[in-house]
């Protein structure tokens, strides 16, 4: 029971850093229609910075945080208008390819700043006691206490801002219908720009929640788990916010799970056959909205 | 008369490219003039051309984006590897020519199967949802092989999951280390053979009843379905040919390597870079993907005196080639310039013809 228990909060926690970067997907993805591949990518940059921050210019561990969404921001707005915004007319493919170069762009660059040793997560970032819960039995490590914590309060501000604030519902309105939105004299190209802008915030959060999830920070580092929350953006339906944050925190509890029950090696098949099959039954993902087809 | 020469070089020039290359290669190899990068990339080469032109068949001629491919070439490569472990061992086959031969067989053979199989729930799936599929397939075929453990005793082989240990035998395919005991085959002739192979494979596809028809269901779903055109029958027939080509190409891949093949040179990272080929080259443009994967192969090679700056300039050539091809006024200049030299060409790209590929549907 405690070890389910350990397990439970474990998946909770891996569950919520997805859910941040599967939201920085899926909000891109329902406002741009594009599959910003890059978007792993920019995590690591973001936990990099964060390094920097902390380690070169001595910042305490919240500002350092700050700085790097500030930095992943200011990225994300350049990406954004250098590779992505010339493509507005493209195929959606010509933009994939264009993301995937991005992507690698951003991989090669870290490895010439950086190098490809990897880092450990400084000990002094998280510095949150661990709880002990059950007598004892049940110990919450602070990091995971912190990954929870963070998680929650992300979703939770960003349906606030998407619900209620002016340009939240700008987001929403281009998300609905790009040519009807600017008939109404919303700015598209500054409403996504915001959207990339939030998006990559989010990601530079979820890059030093990462890091301290995996240990070692290589420019690799944000690819694979970038594929699973792009996963699970997929299996909450993509396009959709609640949608993202379900299917993150789902695929995080599956992932620990199947790690502990099933085999480790396989945790990896087991994360992509949920997927297959929640697809199959739904092919528009578990809060994704079902395709119209006009003739 | 003349234009009848000229459509029908048109249709052919590529397999002269081709077979011109290949002659060219031999030559040079008859005198030792060839250098050893460029001869070691020969193989590689044939075999990415391969993926790409069958990639090819999926993304530009069905019109339905895969990121799994390498799944496919994964599976062709290690039932490739173990095929001609077990004739070399236990058929005692001599000629490595006939274990080449149907150590791809079997590749192409197995490849074909899992793409029927995974063909099913995947084609019933709609553009982004189809390709996060197959990059899932992708990966659930790696995390697979990487867990398999195969080992030859005396005729027989045995299958273990997650743990080798206890296979009686010699190990031919040991999990995350790779294939063991098994002789490098790939022969640079059946590369290129390969090559051909595919291409007549795939132009045979594309211009006959059956091309038509999966295009067709391209372009419009709708309107193939209404006057008839099984689509899913259709979509399953390129998605199968491909996959068979990749095992095909997988197998001698993996018999060139042989026990540097490991399971995780075919992540997905491996499907994008074939579908970066297949783009580069044209969607839909066969003749396009042949020459773009080979020098897409042979460029990083030549690059390699710019040292860690090689695949940064890689990834800055992919998004300016994006941002140039795309941008109207450049676009506009090409248009120009193919209509002056050359005058009533019908042929128009398959990327201008696909108006919308499924994916763009909620921009209308």
């Amino acid at each position: 029971m405690v070890n389910f228990l350990v397990n439970l909060v474990n998946g909770l926690s891996l569950g919520s850093v997805y859910a941040i970067i599967a939201l920085g997907y899926t909000m891109v993805y329902g406002i741009a229609k594009m599959l910003n591949f890059a978007h792993g990518d920019v995590i690591m940059v973001g936990a990099y910075m964060s390094y920097v921050a902390l380690r070169s210019l001595s910042l305490p561990p919240v500002v350092a945080m700050l700085l790097a969404m500030v930095v992943c921001t200011l990225l994300g707005i350049t990406i954004e208008k250098a590779a992505y915004k010339p493509l507005r007319q493209a195929t959606s493919l010509s933009v994939l390819i264009t993301a995937i170069g991005v992507s690698y762009f951003l991989q090669n660059m870290a490895q010439l700043i950086w190098g490809a040793t990897p880092v450990n997560f400084p000990a002094d970032f998280i510095t949150l006691p661990s709880i002990e819960l059950l007598g004892g039995q049940l110990i919450i490590e602070g990091a995971t206490l912190i990954t929870i914590l963070v998680g929650a309060a992300v979703m939770v501000g960003l349906n606030l801002f998407i619900g209620k604030t002016k340009i939240g519902k700008a987001m929403r309105a281009v998300s609905e219908d790009r040519g009807a939105a600017e008939l109404m004299g919303i700015n598209v190209n500054r409403t996504i720009s915001i959207t990339f802008a939030i998006g990559s915030a989010l990601a530079a959060i979820a890059g030093v929640l990462l890091w301290a999830k995996v240990f070692k920070l290589e420019p690799t580092t944000g690819a694979i788990p970038g594929i699973k929350a792009f996963t699970a953006a997929v299996l909450g339906g993509i396009g959709s916010i609640p949608g993202a944050m379900l299917g993150g925190i789902l695929l995080g509890i599956i992932e620990i799970f199947g790690r502990a029950y099933v085999s480790t090696a396989l945790s990896d098949a087991i994360v992509f056959s949920v997927l297959i099959i929640v697809l199959l039954v739904r092919p528009t993902g578990l809060l994704g909205k079902p395709i119209q087809e006009k003739v | 008369m003349k234009t009848k020469a000229k459509k029908w070089f048109g249709r052919y020039w590529i397999y002269f490219v081709v077979v011109g290359f290949w002659i060219v290669c031999e030559v040079l190899m008859q005198q030792n003039a060839l250098s050893p990068v460029i001869r070691n990339q020969l193989i590689p080469i044939c075999c990415w051309v391969t993926m790409a032109v069958s990639l090819n068949l999926v993304v530009g001629i069905s019109g339905e984006l895969s990121l799994g491919h390498a799944g496919f070439m994964s599976l062709g490569a290690f039932t490739g590897l173990i095929a001609a472990g077990w004739l070399q061992h236990a058929a005692q086959m001599e000629s490595p020519l006939a274990r080449l031969v149907l150590a791809m067989l079997a590749g192409g053979l197995i490849a074909g199967i899992f793409g029927f199989l995974i063909g099913i729930p995947v084609l019933r799936l709609r553009g982004d949802y189809l390709a996060i599929v197959t990059l899932a397939f992708g990966e659930i075929i790696n995390s697979l092989i990487i867990n398999l453990y195969v080992n030859l005793d005396q005729g027989t082989l045995y299958f273990k999951f997650l743990k080798g240990r206890g296979l009686p035998g010699i190990p031919l395919l040991a999990g995350a280390q790779g294939p063991d005991n098994i002789t490098k085959i790939a022969l640079i002739p059946a590369g290129f053979v390969l090559v051909i192979l595919t291409l007549i494979v795939a132009n045979n596809l594309v211009r006959s009843r059956t091309g038509r028809a999966i295009m067709a269901t391209r372009d419009n779903r709708i309107a193939a379905e209404s006057v008839g055109i099984n689509v899913t029958k259709y979509k399953m027939t390129a998605f199968v040919t491909a996959a068979v080509l990749a095992g095909m190409a997988g197998a001698m891949y993996g018999l060139f390597m042989s026990t540097a093949t490991k399971p995780t040179l075919f992540r997905y990272t491996k499907s994008i870079d074939i579908l970066v080929f297949v783009v580069m080259g044209g969607l839909g443009s066969l003749s396009g993907s042949v020459i773009s994967a080979a020098l897409l192969t042979i460029l990083p090679e030549q690059l390699r005196f710019l040292k860690d700056y090689r695949m940064l300039i890689y990834a800055v050539v992919l998004i300016l080639m994006m941002l140039v091809s795309n941008n109207p006024l450049i676009r506009g200049w090409m248009k120009g310039i193919r209509e002056k030299f050359f005058r009533r060409n019908k042929q128009t790209p398959a990327a201008e013809a696909r108006p919308d590929d499924g994916k763009g549907g909620g921009r209308s």
